[in-house]
């Protein structure tokens, strides 16, 4: 071994000790030390033989370093390899591997013992760095990976995790929630999720005249529950409307701010709407804008002043993201309707039965398929609203959907959220269709305003959806209820789905009301978007 | 706050004037409660801390006397006197305490005795956002022999028809045969909407309704709706299907006219909109719920004015304005809570062999040798040795001497049964005497005063 091998062997040694004491943090930059310990090691080696031999093992070193300094920024923050390979003979994990790896080769001789000294100096660097880390114990290479503006994310739902459970009870109890109790033996793939059932409603344990929780709320709560609203934009103008009469009747306790005590006020209120029914995305959007409007209302503010100011940011959130978006969305469409179209639209989305509808106010000849799934029919509805306009529908469910695709041209589906990494969740039974279409060469298009766009990150659709009521799935044709008494049997489990993520592989375009976006733009509009906040 | 409570206490009991003619029909006991104890009790126990009653003056001397009435109930009671003779509906009443009513109201009859969720019933109210939401159940006959009844008596009550939809939660159609004068008569467009309809017949109105803050506004407006079950709840069933509350845009302007001077009485609409009605209509229209299929109309079919019932089919929902409906309560009411039948302060000696459903009274006095099997003993009352008594209903302060036997009765208060009587299905008024050795069966025993009464 060379000479800088015996004296960097003990402190690597060390280094590896203390790297396998104190957890993984350290084994990614051991392990790059050791790889330039290798190194250096290997280029002593070398030294010794031929010229000629020097050029293939420049190659093989931009082999090895390649990987190295794709592995070192995606690993590294920017600041600490920076202090500890800059003196040092190997490269930075700068994109500039090439050119820099080979001066020490040239350089070698000279550069053998400022090399060595280099790299026993980087040793210490590492070994103080090492003990500093240990006596502080914090974590910090997973914080920094991130961009510097971290965001909470919501927590999973965790039915299955007792101790998450105790906490939700426990925080469900401080705000005089009651708990509402799962229902009915739940799959095991979704047994981390709510299950609940539609005849045991929450308002069974509240008092009839609701004095914790404002009536309004009380009566949103039943009719998502109930389904009386549902489809994600009529949930978030329901919510809206319902806040606004919680601002109205709202007034401020002695001694306390508006902008802190409201939203006091309303974070009980939101955990019973999620017991009721979980929030959707759009939900949730609109109230941390609500939250950050309350926030930013100045605290010399007169009541009166501030709730007109609450009540008019509202309307104008709803008129700009809902109504006007839909308009320019239906705009954008339009054009990609023509003349003798096939349309497939699956399920009742309030944004494309208004697109459709406002293309046939433009009297463009189409003619349009509605797929529907069992249980909530939603088509159905669909069907109504299209058929009462005049325009002529075809109806299937959606076990024929691949009979009926060679006829189609064109799908539109409707979203309820598009996630940060371009998948696009809906109601279930869309990704199927989504998945047709590409094999049947059909394009496929999402219109989704941009109040709908989170910055959840999603893969599959177990990770985190909705349960809705098992009992829906039962059914009583000619007199006889097969599954009436599911429940008895004990390997039985019922599964009602409510959403399913589509990849962005099979959308071809997101129409939203900022233009025509690929699926895969959806973090630089979340980008742009909280940059304009 | 969301709802008010009402109690309506100020009714006479003109179905059972034996009962009554001394003991008003708020205060009878059942059960040795008195019988608007039970929808007070009913309302505490879903949560409402304070209660609007309705009644009459006498009554409210009797509430603050009655210690049960004092302890138990905790809520606030906010009492209306209203005079006793004056003719005053139900509805009356409401207008009277219009300027009381800040909110929706939840209007309950003092003789309801019932167990239901009332959550069910005022999700119906909230959800659908109704104007009307009512109670009702099936009724069961009633199998006890009615003291003072003679032989089978089929009750020639008037049916009530009562039309509801599929899902058996809207109310369509509601009608007393004593207003049809030539059969049944459904409008067009109620079949146009609502082809599917069930009419039922059997059903008990439990007086429970909630009823939207605009109906009573409408009410002071409208002078000549006296009762709630007699007028009001038709008039609003009906109108959720005129054409006036339905569209805004009216064809035959004329045609609208007429129907507004046929209405003759009702000279201001029901205004059924809210603040923000345009959100409202913004979500209704995103929403994809419809209730009924089939048709090419939107949820409710675009109406404003909804009527929703509860049907209950089990458990307990009762009336008490008849006498036969008065035993049965005091039969099925111990089973609403669980206060020992025997009272404390009750001195029962050993020898004495009581049921288990019977319920005695405080500082009753009990002697040996006596059968006390399905009954009800009020407070205070002496019972002498050797009595047997079954099936019977006793109230407070009365006086049975020994070797009597009492069988299927109803003794009012302070009344004195002679030794050795021997009483089958009768009825003894307030404060009466039996003579001793009296043999009476099936009879209504009441003062000379009372019958003078038609």
């Amino acid at each position: 071994m060379a000479d800088s091998g015996v004296t960097d062997e003990p402190i690597t040694k060390d280094g590896v000790h203390r790297a396998k004491t104190e957890g993984k943090e350290l084994t990614k930059e051991e392990k790059q030390r050791l790889r330039k310990e290798k190194k250096q090691q290997k280029k002593n080696k070398e030294r010794k033989d031929e010229k000629a031999s020097q050029e293939s093992e420049k190659k093989k070193k931009n082999k090895e370093e390649k990987p190295v300094s794709a592995a070192a920024p995606a690993s590294q923050p920017p600041t600490q390899p920076s202090t500890q390979k800059a003196p040092s003979a190997v490269p930075a994990p700068a994109p500039v591997p090439v050119p820099v790896s080979e001066t020490p080769a040239l350089a070698d001789k000279p550069a053998k013992s400022k090399a060595d000294l280099k790299a026993e100096r980087r040793a210490r660097q590492e070994a103080e760095r090492a003990s500093k880390q240990a006596a502080t114990s914090k974590p910090k290479a997973p914080p920094n990976e991130l961009q510097p503006v971290v965001k909470r994310l919501p927590e999973h739902v965790q039915v299955d995790n007792p101790g998450v459970l105790k906490k939700l009870a426990k925080k469900l109890e401080r705000q005089q929630i009651p708990l509402r109790s799962d229902y009915g033996y739940k799959v095991s793939l979704f047994s981390h999720l709510h299950q609940y059932s539609r005849k045991a409603p929450l308002t069974q344990q509240l008092s009839i005249p609701s004095t914790v929780i404002h009536p309004a709320i009380v009566r949103l709560g039943l009719q998502y529950s109930q389904g009386i609203v549902a489809g994600s934009n009529a949930r978030s103008v329901a919510l809206l409307h319902a806040f606004k009469q919680v601002i109205r009747d709202y007034t401020t306790p002695p001694n306390e701010e508006l902008s802190r005590d409201l939203v006091n006020k309303l974070k009980p209120y939101i955990s019973f709407l999620n017991q009721c029914r979980p929030l959707s995305a759009s939900m949730g959007n609109a109230i941390k804008y609500i939250k950050k409007e309350i926030s930013n209302i100045p605290s010399q503010c007169k009541e009166e002043e501030a709730k007109s100011k609450l009540l008019s940011c509202i309307e104008c959130y709803i008129d700009e993201k809902i109504i006007l978006a839909a308009k320019a969305i239906a705009k954008s469409s339009i054009e990609k309707i023509n003349n003798g179209d096939v349309i497939l639209v699956y399920g009742c989305s309030s944004l494309v039965n208004h697109i459709l509808c406002e293309a046939f106010e433009k009297n463009i000849k189409f003619r349009v398929i509605v797929v529907d799934s069992r249980p909530r029919l939603e088509g159905r509805e669909a069907l109504r609203r299209l058929v009462q306009r005049g325009i002529s529908c075809t109806y299937v469910l959606i076990s024929a959907v691949s009979y009926i695709l060679p006829e189609v041209s064109k799908v539109f589906l409707g979203a309820h959220a598009l996630l940060a990494n371009g998948y696009v969740m809906s109601r279930v039974g869309t990704s199927q269709i989504a998945l047709v279409a590409k094999a049947f060469n059909v394009p496929v298009l999402v219109c989704c305003e941009t109040y709908k766009f989170c910055e959840r990150v999603q893969t599959d659709s177990f990770v985190s959806n909705e349960l809705d009521d098992p009992d829906d799935l039962i059914v009583t044709r000619k007199g006889k209820t097969q599954l009436e008494h599911w429940q008895d049997v004990p390997s039985l489990g019922l599964l009602n789905l409510v959403y399913d993520v589509t990849p962005p592989d099979f959308v071809d375009l997101v129409i939203t009301d900022l233009g025509m976006i690929p699926c895969t733009s959806v973090p630089v509009v979340l980008r742009v978007k909280n940059v304009d906040q | 706050m969301e709802l008010q409570a009402v109690l309506m206490a100020a009714g006479g009991g003109s179905r059972m004037t034996d009962l009554t003619y001394n003991t008003p029909k708020p205060m009878l006991p059942v059960g040795n409660k008195p019988l608007m104890w039970y929808p007070l009790n009913l309302l505490e126990r879903v949560g409402f801390e304070e209660v609007i009653v309705i009644t009459t003056k006498e009554v409210q001397k009797m509430m603050v006397a009655d210690p049960k009435m004092k302890i138990d109930v905790k809520m606030k009671l906010d009492v209306v006197c209203i005079q006793e003779d004056g003719d005053m509906g139900t509805a009356d009443a409401l207008r009277h305490i219009q300027q009381k009513i800040k909110t929706d109201v939840l209007v309950v009859s003092c003789d309801l005795i019932t167990d239901v969720a009332l959550h069910e019933v005022v999700d119906l109210f909230r959800a659908h956002n109704a104007t009307l939401a009512m109670l009702m159940s099936n009724a069961h006959e009633f199998t006890e022999t009615v003291p003072g009844q003679k032989g089978k008596k089929k009750t020639a009550e008037q049916r009530d028809f009562v039309g509801v939809d599929q899902s058996g939660k809207r109310l369509l159609f509601m009608a007393n045969e004593a207003d049809l004068e030539d059969g049944l008569s459904i409008r067009k467009s109620i079949m146009r909407t609502h082809p599917r309809m069930h009419i039922k017949t059997g059903l008990v109105d439990a007086h429970l309704y909630c009823l939207k803050k605009a109906v009573v506004d409408f009410l002071a407006d409208n002078k000549s709706i006296s009762s709630i079950r007699g007028e009001l709840v038709p008039y609003l069933v009906r109108k959720q299907f005129s054409k006036t509350t339905n569209s805004p845009k009216i064809k035959d302007d004329a045609e609208n006219q007429n129907q507004k001077t046929n209405d003759g009485s009702t000279n201001h609409e029901l205004l059924i909109s809210s603040r923000d009605e345009s959100l409202l209509q913004l979500a209704q229209e995103r929403s994809c719920w419809n209730d009924h299929r089939g048709d090419m109309s939107e949820a409710y079919h675009g109406g404003k004015l909804r009527c929703y019932v509860h049907i209950i089919d089990q458990g307990l929902c009762c009336r008490v304005n008849t006498l036969a409906a008065y035993i049965e309560a005091n039969r099925l009411a111990p089973k609403l809570f669980e206060e020992p039948a025997v009272h404390p302060s009750a001195g029962i000696s050993e020898r004495c062999q009581m049921g288990s459903d019977s319920i005695i009274g405080a500082l009753c006095q009990v002697a040996d040798k006596t059968s006390i099997k399905r009954s009800t003993l009020g407070n205070s009352t002496t019972v002498k040795e050797k009595v047997k008594v079954t099936n019977s209903i006793i109230m407070h302060g009365v006086t049975i001497e020994e070797g009597c036997n009492i069988q299927g009765s109803v003794i009012c208060s302070n009344a004195v049964i002679g030794r050795g009587a021997d009483l089958k299905y009768c009825l003894v008024g307030n404060g009466q005497r039996i003579e001793p050795e009296a043999e009476r069966t099936n009879e209504v025993i009441v003062g000379t005063d009372q019958l003078m009464e038609i």
